[in-house]
């Protein structure tokens, strides 16, 4: 029952998201959200508890403003890489460790890695994330975790738990 | 008013993409290059999507669930390009160092093509 009420509140939030308030609309969301939720919720493995909503109002007002601080700050950076005749680019690979457990922070936290510019998630074995950077700062793993995802974890730390 | 705030924001993602694309030519390997595109998919998207959706106000709530799934998704996609080239070994540039131990690739049995 969680979960089939878990599945229709995200479709119906889509489809507002979609369609805007009509009335009509939203008499045949509900109904097309009741039909997918029925035959979707069986196969889920995620639903929404009481706490869930508390985290996602952590991560809307504390994690998206950093995140959206760093990758303005970061495109500016490539901008000016790109666009300096030398191109002062010094590419590495580097290693770190995350602290974060569950799947869906360290998820999180790969993607944010990824979109902001300058590093890329290359592959995420347990702990140990695997990245490309175009221009290495420090040569120790501290200082690249502390660079690269110390803000970012430190906040969904935070947000999850 | 609004619709100046929107064409302003549709232009600066515009610049975004002519940076990336800059990038896309001058940057040495394969690595650097999909660095350099993954600018477009995240602030030159973003500045546009948005700034359709100051244009355009009745298209906001769609905007903001494109930016939303456009950010779940596109990192996904840059990230399986990456490993997919680093272990195949694909060519790197003179400079590249590595901090850490390598491991062989770990790919199922796909033949080392030689370039």
């Amino acid at each position: 029952m969680r979960k089939f009420l878990s599945v229709f509140l995200a479709l119906f939030v889509i489809w507002v998201c979609l369609t805007g308030f009509n009335v009509q609309e939203l008499l045949v969301g509900v109904l097309v959200a009741l039909v997918l939720a029925a035959l979707i919720s069986p196969k889920t493995v995620y639903s929404f508890e009481g706490k869930d909503i508390r985290s996602l109002f952590r991560f809307i007002f504390q994690y998206l403003p950093l995140f959206f601080m760093k990758l303005v700050a970061s495109n500016i950076e490539m901008a000016k890489i790109v666009l300096s005749p030398s191109l002062p680019i010094q590419p590495g690979f580097v290693k770190i460790h995350t602290n974060l457990h569950s799947d869906l922070s360290r998820f999180i936290l790969a993607n944010s890695i990824t979109l902001t510019p300058g590093t890329i998630t290359m592959d995420v074995q347990d702990s140990e994330i695997l990245i490309h950077w175009v221009k290495v700062k420090g040569t120790e793993e501290k200082e690249h975790f502390e660079e690269i995802a110390g803000e970012f974890e430190r906040a969904l730390g935070g947000v999850f738990r | 008013m609004r619709e100046t705030i929107g064409l302003i924001f549709i232009i600066i993602g515009s610049l975004f993409y002519v940076l990336s694309s800059i990038g896309l030519i001058r940057m040495p390997d394969v690595f650097n290059r999909i660095q350099a595109s993954t600018k477009a998919t995240t602030l030159g998207n973003f500045s546009i999507l948005l700034g359709v959706g100051i244009y355009e106000p009745d298209l906001l709530g769609r905007v903001l669930l494109m930016i939303l799934f456009i950010s779940l998704k596109s990192p996904i996609g840059s990230s399986v390009l990456t490993r997919a080239a680093y272990y195949s070994g694909a060519y790197r540039a003179e400079n590249t160092k590595t901090y850490f131990i390598e491991t062989p690739a770990q790919d199922e049995g796909g033949e080392q093509n030689e370039l």
